[in-house]
This record gives structure tokens, C-alpha cells and sequence, in this order.
């Protein structure tokens, strides 16, 4: 899937495009991994993610505890309608930090 | 067949206590102030299409037990938690004590609120009644009379009136008992526990209780995708939320309301039934999920329109 990446000063910008479902979470869960070294802080902006399925979850849920492990920081933001109910249906707003911006995702992670 | 719930609740039985009583009084009068309510009919119209479930009724308290009806003379049940005494106390209030029956139970696994049940369930104390449960778990007859053992309970199992005989099953062979065409599979559990797929003149159901998927990716391959085909009820154990079922629940043997949408459209189930409900949950709860799970089937593209009920104990779908 196409995963667009910038870096904020310190801090990883991951931006997934389209859905991420069983055909693309593997894909979204290596890149997301590999970017949640020691300490790092990754923001992933979900404002291009049309819908996310339960293995696009499990992936996230990997990353939120590869990142506690590795002492890091994780959070999401800019959530569509659909991924937004998606979020509540599945309660992962307590899994990992969710901001309505990435300007105030950032500010978060700084 | 028919399904009929006896117990629809997870884990441990959950009486309504009189608060809750009270606050499911107070909004349905709430709810009727002002209406014109001047006749039984009025009152029974008002309390059937004006009242949300969670007011009107209850999910229900009762551990797992559902009834298959199968047309035969013989009765078939989906495990003996609590809900299995108010079945043998309806069995014998409509057939009176004399009459003597056999019964099928096939039994998920041996965990407490899923064999609860038996030490009260009467037609066990009355000999002429044939009793066989069926389950692919070794020992289950020590499960059972430990579980009727002193100190823990007065009346041993050994003494109980009826015939009680204890089948087992091997999972993935095709078994006919009384008319019906029954499979098992192994499912994920601690000690393990087994989904049953019932199949009877073109018409199928499948009871898969405390089974926890784990899978990355879901595809065709993953094999309960195969054991649901094309079922006409799937009665899935939907008892957390996907996060708690893949955070600090994970390895409990219980799957989530997301999951269980997902595997029901790939496998083109019809009707999705959410059971073993988790015991925190009040009734609103259960109905909030019950809402959000109909929106996922929604958001999820399916060719085939999934129909998605949360059980409750008297509940009744005829297939």
C-alpha cells in the first residue's frame, strides 16, 4: 500500500493511503514497526485511510506495544468519518493516543 | 429447527438486582408520560414498539445453555450452564414429572458456567430419563462428579435418577444423532473447547462459544471460515471489544463483536447471533454493541446482508 513518510523534527509522519484491510495491513504494520525503534515517536496521519479492518487494528495494537516497550511514543490522527466509528466500535481510542490534527499530534509527541 | 436460548450470558450468571428493575421502570413511565394508555392493548403496543429492549426486557442472566428443537423425540442442548435448570423446570411444568425423555447435550468444554447448571436440572434426578453428553473433551464424567461433590454439593453425582452416559467425539467427523448432522471443531480456549456445526434438512447452525480468533489476516484459508459456510445462524462468542480482546484479555479464549462480523461475512453467514455476553455489561450496553456491530456489518462490504442479533435468554429463531 502506499505509505507516504515525512519526519517532523524527531518525530516519524506516516501517511497511509486508501484502505487498510487484510489485503494491506501487512504492509502497514512492517513499515509501521520498523519505524518504532528505541525511543522514537511515530504519528500516523489517517486523514487518506478510507477504512481500517480488524488485522488493520492488530496492527496498530502491535506497534502501540512495540512502542511502550521500546520506551516510545505512538499516536494517530486526523481520523475520516468511517474510521472514526471504526475506532469507537472497537474502543481503541483507550489503545492508543488519537488526536483530531496532526498539528496537535505533534505538539503531543514533542 | 428451532433455537431457543436458555442462558446467553458469559462467565458467570447475572441476576438483574431490584436498582435495575427500578430504572427500567422509571424510564418506560418516563417514556409515558403523556401518551394515552387507556387499555391493556394500548399498554402492550406502547411497552412492544415504543420501548427500547434494554427497558423493556433484559439480555438475560442465565450461563450458556440454547435448546435446538429438531422435530424428534429427543431433546438437544448446547451446554448445562444456568440456563439449563429453567429448561428442565419448563420441560417439566408443560410435561409434568412422569413422562421420561432423552437428551443430546453437546458440550463446548468443561468450564464452570457452562456445567453449572446440571446439579439443578430435574429431569437428572428422575430415573427413566436418558441423558448422553456429547463433547470431544476426556474425563468430562470426573468434570461432572466433581463438580457434585461434598463438600460443594449435597447430592452426588453417582446418585442422580436418570441414565447419564458421556459420548466422545472426535472433531471433524460428521456424527447423526437424533435426526441431525453434527460436526466439531477445536477451537481456541484455555484447555481448549469445541464449536458445533448442527445440520438438519438443508438448514445449518453453528454454536461456537469461548473461542478466540487470533488471526493476522483473514482469508479463505483460516479454517472456521470453512466450518461457518453458508450457516444459517452462527452463535459466536462476542464478548469483549477488539481492543480488550487483543490487549490485556488476549489469551482469555473470547473474541470481539468486530471479529465475529468479519469471519460471518467471509464465510456468508445469514445470521449472526453475539452471545455469551460479557458479565459487566447492563442491558444499554449490550444494545449500544448490538447497534455499533450492525453499523460494522454495514461500514464492511458484503455481497450478502448479514443479519446480526445479541442473544437473550427466551429468545427464539426458527430457521
Amino acid at each position: 500500500m502506499e505509505i507516504g513518510e515525512r519526519r517532523d523534527g524527531n518525530i516519524l509522519v506516516l501517511r497511509p493511503v486508501g484502505r487498510i484491510d487484510n489485503d494491506t495491513s501487512p504492509d502497514f504494520q512492517s513499515r509501521l514497526l520498523s519505524g518504532l525503534t528505541a525511543g522514537a515517536a511515530v504519528l500516523v496521519d489517517f486523514s487518506a485511510v478510507e477504512y481500517i479492518s480488524s488485522a488493520g487494528l492488530r496492527a496498530l495494537m502491535m506497534g502501540s506495544k512495540q512502542s511502550k516497550a521500546a520506551n516510545g511514543k505512538l499516536a494517530v490522527a486526523s481520523l475520516g468519518p468511517v474510521v472514526k466509528e471504526i475506532f469507537e466500535i472497537s474502543r481503541f481510542a483507550m489503545v492508543v493516543q488519537v488526536f483530531d490534527t496532526p498539528a496537535d499530534a505533534l505538539a503531543a509527541l514533542r | 429447527m428451532l433455537i431457543r436460548f436458555w442462558g446467553s450470558r458469559g462467565s458467570i450468571p447475572t441476576p438483574l438486582g431490584y436498582r435495575a428493575v427500578r430504572a427500567k421502570v422509571r424510564e418506560a413511565l418516563i417514556a409515558a408520560r403523556g401518551l394515552k394508555l387507556d387499555s391493556p392493548e394500548a399498554i402492550d403496543a406502547f411497552i412492544a414498539n415504543e420501548l427500547p429492549f434494554s427497558v423493556s426486557g433484559t439480555y438475560g442472566g442465565n450461563s450458556s445453555c440454547v435448546e435446538i428443537e429438531t422435530g424428534g423425540d429427543e431433546y438437544v442442548l448446547c451446554d448445562v450452564g444456568s440456563g439449563v435448570r429453567e429448561f428442565g423446570n419448563a420441560l417439566i411444568a408443560k410435561h409434568g414429572p412422569a413422562k421420561k425423555s432423552r437428551f443430546n447435550v453437546f458440550l463446548s468444554h468443561t468450564h464452570w458456567d457452562h456445567i453449572m447448571g446440571f446439579p439443578f436440572f430435574t429431569p437428572s434426578y428422575i430415573p427413566g430419563n436418558v441423558i448422553r453428553i456429547h463433547g470431544c473433551h476426556k474425563g468430562m464424567r470426573d468434570v461432572f462428579i466433581r463438580q457434585q461433590s461434598d463438600p460443594c454439593f449435597p447430592i452426588d453425582f453417582r446418585k442422580l435418577g436418570a441414565t447419564i452416559e458421556f459420548v466422545e467425539l472426535e472433531p471433524g467427523r460428521t456424527y447423526e444423532i437424533d435426526g441431525l448432522s453434527v460436526k466439531a471443531i477445536r477451537q481456541n480456549h484455555p484447555s481448549d473447547s469445541y464449536g458445533f456445526r448442527f445440520s438438519k434438512n438443508g438448514k445449518s447452525m453453528v454454536y461456537s462459544t469461548d473461542s478466540e480468533h487470533k488471526f493476522d489476516v483473514l482469508t479463505e484459508s483460516y479454517p472456521f471460515v470453512e466450518f461457518f459456510r453458508d450457516a444459517d445462524l452462527l452463535i459466536f462468542d462476542a464478548q469483549y471489544s477488539l481492543a480488550d480482546q487483543i490487549s490485556v484479555k488476549e489469551d482469555w479464549g473470547h473474541s470481539s463483536n468486530m471479529v465475529a462480523v468479519e469471519l460471518a461475512q467471509l464465510a456468508r453467514v445469514k445470521h449472526l447471533v453475539m452471545y455469551h455476553h460479557e458479565p459487566v455489561f447492563d442491558d444499554r450496553m449490550i444494545e449500544k454493541v448490538l447497534g455499533e456491530t450492525r453499523r460494522y456489518a454495514e461500514i464492511n462490504e458484503s455481497p450478502q446482508k448479514l443479519i446480526v442479533s445479541s442473544a437473550y435468554d427466551g429468545l427464539e429463531i426458527v430457521l
